[in-house]
């Protein structure tokens, strides 16, 4: 009797298992877009005629690799909001005459490098054309790899190390990198806020803050200052002591290139501690949630970041009419509507995708791959160009202040190097 | 002097906090004989409840919800996944610990969809700021070691004056013999759980209104320095897990103040290696003796 009901169990698990391995997550996406706005909330120019899952065309995959869960899980799915808000406005693409169903096919690869190869290989086998991803640096250059071997291009959105595409044939990006963003940061802390010593505080690990924080301190020295940088392991919570650190050295500035999850808790033990200077971040800290723990408390943070919310306003109209309208999006978003740069880019990343289907005439990879470097989109975050090695042309970055007391970012400059 | 105070503050307090933990393990421990695992992850699932309480309701029903729903869940999990195991290796035991850890993680990480949750309505009073002998605090740091010691006098005069009390004492003594005194061994085990499960939701309002941010994760980096102190202190005895648990905090926090923060835990456990080399049973365990 026990050891059948023993064998039914084990049965039942089995076969759960593998209900889940034959189950396609790919309708996600697709569902998102067709239950989303009510009427009003397409801008009048491009709202889609016919959005009929059931529709004759041909289907063409987009991949999404992108962090759902773990650290930044969040930023992640902020990003994955632009693309399928861009699949809302624009689901279909002529492709050498022929009009395409895109198809947004998503995997969440987890934030960390060790997930990124599995999650790419994912993809690999889902037929995607090209893909887009991953917010997060670390994991874009493990998932690379991956993408090189299976000779698909991939546009990188918000990874900002240079690793990402200097070592990958295959990957393109349409951010600005490291060095530049690090040297705006060092720039501004020098000159704009008049500090010189400052505190740099990155996690172990972690290419994308351990990168950005080299080259803030590379060009804040060079400026003349002095740098003093600490790390922290994987899962810390308790930063009281590295804000302690940061005052006994007099440092004018903490600079913490780190996850959202991160920044958050930065905040608090720098206000805790009473930390009177700066709180500097990077693009990461462009988040509702980060601004949102900063509001009512005595700090003082700002960031470097790809848009300001006010840059498009008929393109923020739009994005916040559709967010509000579909509950999913709003949760996804952090609980309001407030404008993410990596949504926009998520969004044009997407554009430039559609636009290097277009000029590679076929759905084929190696096509999209060959006609990737000749596109140029004009999107929402401004010109996108490709140089030699893949990057974006980017010359400037804008820098956000958080306002503590409504709890939103304020726009203090744009800023390039000279 | 000066310079140091923040991070000895600072340290006290951490260490309050995973004394509220290491009791945990020690306690189990001293009766089953068991590496409790899923200890961290059920500190875990006190945080999320903290998030999820606080922001639904008011603070004198939140509070109590959260201790009152750790407290079950501790039962719960003994009654599920240990008890059935009670004559069985002790490796079975463990085995099943681990997957209960496992299960809980598994589980929050569904019901948060794995993003790391913030803790938007802190506790009011014990979150406002204060200034300490000139460095500046959140109050809950000053109130941690406090309470925790509080707590300890409370659970020590339990242990030494109570009937439930005295069948702990016999339990961790011999198992096999208290049972055949009638001692009520089930409601004993019971009641342990219940206690360590009540002092972890205690350490985690605390530490997470400290810290505010409650990911699946956040019980293990705590549970495991709480673990070292449990078995630095000595295992199976709680002066030794609260001693234990207060120099691992300091020690963590005046690294980072001297400067080596990068090595902060990598001490820690260093220390555990030397002081189970020099002293195998810990500071303040008792010498092994064979039961024949």
């Amino acid at each position: 009797m026990k050891k059948a009901l023993s064998i039914l169990l084990c049965l039942c698990l089995v076969c759960g298992l593998l209900a889940g391995c034959g189950q396609t997550p790919a309708e996600t996406p697709e569902e998102t877009p067709a239950d989303a706005a009510p009427e009003d909330a397409a801008p009048e120019d491009a709202a889609p005629v016919e959005d009929e899952s059931g529709s004759e065309n041909p289907v063409v995959r987009i991949g999404v690799f992108e962090p759902q869960t773990g650290d930044n899980g969040a930023g992640g799915k902020q990003e994955i909001l632009g693309m399928q808000y861009a699949n809302y406005i624009q689901p279909t693409v002529e492709i050498g005459g022929v009009e395409y169903d895109v198809q947004l096919e998503i995997v969440d690869n987890r934030t960390t490098a060790e997930n990124g190869p599995s999650a790419a290989a994912e993809l690999m086998n889902r037929d995607v054309s090209v893909v887009l991803g991953s917010y997060g640096s670390g994991v874009s250059i493990a998932g690379g790899a991956v993408f090189e071997e299976a000779g698909v291009p991939a546009i990188g959105v918000t990874c900002t190390n240079p690793l990402v595409t200097s070592d990958c044939e295959v990957y393109f990006r349409i951010c600005f990198l490291d060095p530049f963003q690090g040297t705006v940061l060092a720039n501004y802390a020098y000159k704009e806020l008049g500090v010189t010593k400052a505190y740099t505080l990155a996690m172990l690990g972690s290419d994308y803050d351990q990168g950005l924080a080299f080259y803030f301190k590379e060009a804040f020295e060079a400026l003349g200052g002095e740098v003093l940088a600490e790390d922290f392991p994987e899962g810390s919570a308790n930063f009281v002591s590295y804000v302690n650190n940061a005052k006994a050295a007099g440092a004018g500035v903490i600079f913490a290139p780190v996850s959202t999850n991160y920044a958050q808790l930065i905040i608090e033990a720098a206000a805790a501690q009473g930390f009177e200077g700066c709180l500097l971040g990077s693009d990461t800290w462009d988040n509702n949630m980060v601004v949102e723990s900063a509001k009512g408390k005595d700090v003082t943070v700002e960031i470097t970041t790809f848009y300001q919310e006010g840059g498009n306003p008929e393109f923020d109209e739009g994005i916040k009419a559709w967010i509000n309208a579909n509950p999913d999006a709003l949760t996804n978003n952090g609980g309001n509507d407030m404008v993410s740069a990596v949504t926009v880019m998520g969004y044009d990343a997407y554009f430039v995708a559609l636009e290097a289907l277009k000029a590679a005439g076929s759905t084929d990879p190696a096509a999209v791959l060959e006609a990737l470097p000749g596109v140029s989109y004009t999107g929402i975050s401004g010109l996108i160009q490709f140089d030699e090695i893949g990057d974006a042309m980017r010359d400037q970055a804008y820098i956000k202040a958080a306002n503590t007391e409504t709890g939103s970012w304020e726009l203090v400059t744009v800023q390039g190097v000279e | 002097m000066q310079a140091m105070l923040p991070y000895i503050i600072n340290g006290i307090s951490a260490g309050g906090q995973y004394a509220l933990i290491a009791i945990g393990y020690t306690l189990v421990y001293g009766i089953l004989r068991l590496i409790n695992f899923a200890h961290g992850d059920v500190f875990m699932v006190a945080g999320l409840v903290m998030v999820y309480a606080t922001t639904s309701l008011p603070l004198y029903l939140s509070i109590p919800l959260v201790l009152l729903s750790t407290v079950v869940l501790g039962f719960a999990i003994e009654r599920a996944a240990y008890k059935p195991l009670r004559s069985a290796p002790r490796m079975s035991l463990m085995i099943s610990a681990i997957g209960v850890s496992y299960l809980i993680q598994n589980l929050a990480f569904y019901l948060t969809g794995g993003l790391p949750k913030p803790v938007t309505n802190p506790i009011p009073w014990i979150s406002d700021m204060v200034t300490v002998l000139g460095a500046s605090t959140k109050r809950v740091t000053v109130v941690t070691p406090v309470l925790t010691l509080v707590l300890v006098l409370v659970l020590v005069y339990l242990i030494k004056n109570t009937k439930i009390g005295m069948g702990m004492r016999a339990a961790a003594k011999d198992f096999e013999t208290a049972r055949l005194m009638g001692v009520k061994i089930d409601s004993v085990i019971s009641f342990t759980f219940v206690t360590g499960s009540f002092l972890a939701a205690v350490g985690s309002i605390l530490y997470f209104t400290n810290y505010p941010s409650v990911s699946i994760t956040s019980g293990a980096l705590p549970g495991l320095r709480a673990f070292v102190a449990a078995v630095f202190g000595g295992i199976g005895s709680i002066p030794g897990a609260v001693v234990g648990a207060f120099i691992i905090g300091l020690c963590e926090e005046i690294i980072k103040g001297l400067g080596y923060s990068t090595f902060s835990d990598a001490f820690t456990f260093a220390l555990l290696i030397v002081v189970l080399c020099v002293k195998p049973t810990g500071l303040f365990g008792e010498k092994i003796t064979d039961k024949v």
